[in-house]
């Protein structure tokens, strides 16, 4: 379904992604797991179209969205529904346009149609009746719910969640788990998600990926990932301190002091 | 960049320098391209009638006042200052068409438009700004809504239209302003300040007023937006965008200001 081949993307001198590859079967979910500010966001930005890659190509349904202009985009991402970190529901709007906004923006279904949709998905993610409240009187859990609610408002083949669960209580954490399990089950989409919680990882994947130094490093189940012999995988998956990846972290924090030191030692000459 | 080591202060001052100039030109540049963006975008179906009529609201409806109050104080200083100073040559008869002239070819298309830098200036960067660190911009184009069409399209047309509308009501007071200063507290005749008002106000000089603040507002929203639309790093990048988009488009309305000036006189 997504075909992820050589993805390169680098801002700056920093190397984000580097000569990544992934495939993501149909009407599975895959899980992107990874530390910090290792690229996951930028992976799945790549993807939507958001950001464009340096190199690669990135096959949906066999089209490479690399190539394509704006407006051949538009028409790749209605195939898409993206569920934010922080939810990024429109401030301006109450939930019901919210929810409603891609099927208004296409203008190709009637009002009635619309509300019905709305209160369709709105009951989907387990709401009912808060079409007229707006974002900023709801709750860190409903307003993911609702984010969820509006990325499946057009019936989108392809869900991505960026960090689905960050920022959650381990209970509404959980809920949303399910939602998405469920919803994989109910809409048959393929999804992909990047997380670094991995109960999250464990509970809503069918295959899991690991994104360490821009590329993917292990791809397995998730029984596979939790029998790993890869070190820099075990550490991660058993959030241990010590390990391969913290090592060269260490290494790499002695040479910003002591870039840091000359730098003063220069200012102060 | 050579030896860090090797570089001394006049060096470094001209790296910052440089930097700032191309940091200059860089923003003029995206603004340009915002425009023509703006330009293929805006003739473009489904139409934002919706969205302009609600940022014609914003920005014209509750800008009145702010835009009222500042033209009539305008009005009644210009006719205080003119009096007293050509009193010096007899030549008070005058006052009437100094001010009439002057608020409709500058004061008030430039007021106006320094009001509306500010006001709608800052809160356009603001919005799009906050949008742009939450990421409502990002959901934006991933529900198959391009941001430029949506956010950009219906605030520059609103204030390309909406400025002109302000600036006749400001041309309006600021002559009402400066004609009661002037028969009421400086004791003109009343007939004489209206004739000499007309005697020299051409429609020319009302119209051209009101294409520069076409113009002004077309460029305060597109500034606005741009600096909106670069935010980054949560509220206090938000803040910085917007300090910048007051100040650039301020300094923008007086820069197109002078050199509109110098065409069509």
């Amino acid at each position: 379904m997504i075909e992820i081949r050589g993805l390169s993307k680098r801002f700056g001198k920093k190397v984000v992604l580097d000569g990544l590859d992934l495939t993501v079967p149909k009407g599975k979910n895959t899980v992107v797991i990874g530390g910090s500010g290792t690229g996951k966001s930028v992976l799945i930005k790549c993807v939507v179209g958001l950001l464009r890659p340096d190199a690669g190509q990135i096959l949906i349904a066999g089209e490479d969205i690399t190539k394509m202009d704006e407006r051949e985009l538009v028409r790749v991402r209605r195939k898409f529904g993206m569920l934010f970190q922080g939810s990024a529901l429109f401030d301006s709007l109450d939930v019901g346009d919210n929810v409603a906004f891609a099927l208004r923006r296409l203008k190709a279904y009637p009002e009635r149609h619309i509300l019905e949709a709305v209160e369709e998905k709105l009951s989907m993610v387990g709401l009912r009746d808060i079409q007229r409240l707006m974002p900023a009187e709801l709750s860190g859990g409903m307003k993911k719910r609702v984010g969820l609610a509006r990325a499946i408002a057009s019936e989108p083949d392809i869900l991505l969640y960026d960090e689905p669960t960050t920022g959650l209580d381990p209970i509404m954490a959980d809920v949303i788990n399910d939602l998405i399990v469920s919803l994989r089950e109910s809409l048959g989409v393929t999804s992909i998600a990047i997380t670094h919680d991995m109960a999250s990882a464990y509970k809503i994947a069918d295959y899991i990926a690991m994104l360490y130094k821009g590329r993917i490093i292990e791809v397995g189940t998730p029984a596979e990932i939790r029998g790993t012999a890869n070190p820099v995988v075990r550490q991660f998956v058993e959030g241990r301190a010590q390990g391969p990846i913290t090592a060269e972290n260490e290494e790499f924090v002695r040479f910003v002091r002591k870039a840091d030191e000359a730098e003063r030692k220069e200012e102060s000459r | 960049m050579t030896d860090p080591g090797a570089r001394n202060g006049f060096a470094r001052a001209a790296e910052r320098l440089g930097l700032r100039v191309y940091a200059m030109v860089q923003d003029l540049g995206s603004i340009f391209t915002l425009f023509l963006q703006f330009l293929s975008w805006v003739v473009r179906p489904p139409s934002e009638i919706r969205n302009i009529v609600k940022q014609m609201e914003e920005v014209g409806v509750r800008s009145m006042p702010v835009v009222l109050v500042t033209a009539t104080f305008t009005g009644m200083v210009l006719a205080l200052q003119s009096y007293s100073g050509f009193q010096r040559f007899g030549a008070t008869s005058l006052v009437g068409s100094v001010v009439g002239l002057s608020i409709t070819r500058e004061l008030g298309p430039v007021f106006a438009g320094l009001m509306v830098s500010g006001r709608v200036g800052a809160a356009m960067a603001a919005e799009l700004g906050t949008m742009k660190v939450t990421e409502q911009i990002d959901a934006l184009v991933t529900l198959a809504t391009n941001p430029v069409k949506y956010l950009v399209v219906p605030r520059v047309v609103a204030a390309t239209l909406v400025l002109p509308v302000l600036v006749i009501f400001a041309d309006l007071v600021g002559i009402l302003g400066g004609y009661f200063v002037s028969v009421y507290l400086m004791g003109a005749n009343p007939y004489v300040y209206v004739a000499k008002t007309y005697q020299y106000l051409e429609f020319k000089d009302i119209y051209t007023g009101l294409i520069k603040a076409s113009v002004f507002g077309m460029l305060i929203a597109l500034i606005s937006c741009h600096h909106g639309f670069i935010a980054e790093g949560g509220a206090e990048g938000v803040g910085r965008a917007t300090t910048r988009a007051v100040v650039a488009s301020s300094m923008m309305v007086l820069i197109s200001d002078y050199f509109m000036t110098s065409f069509m006189f």
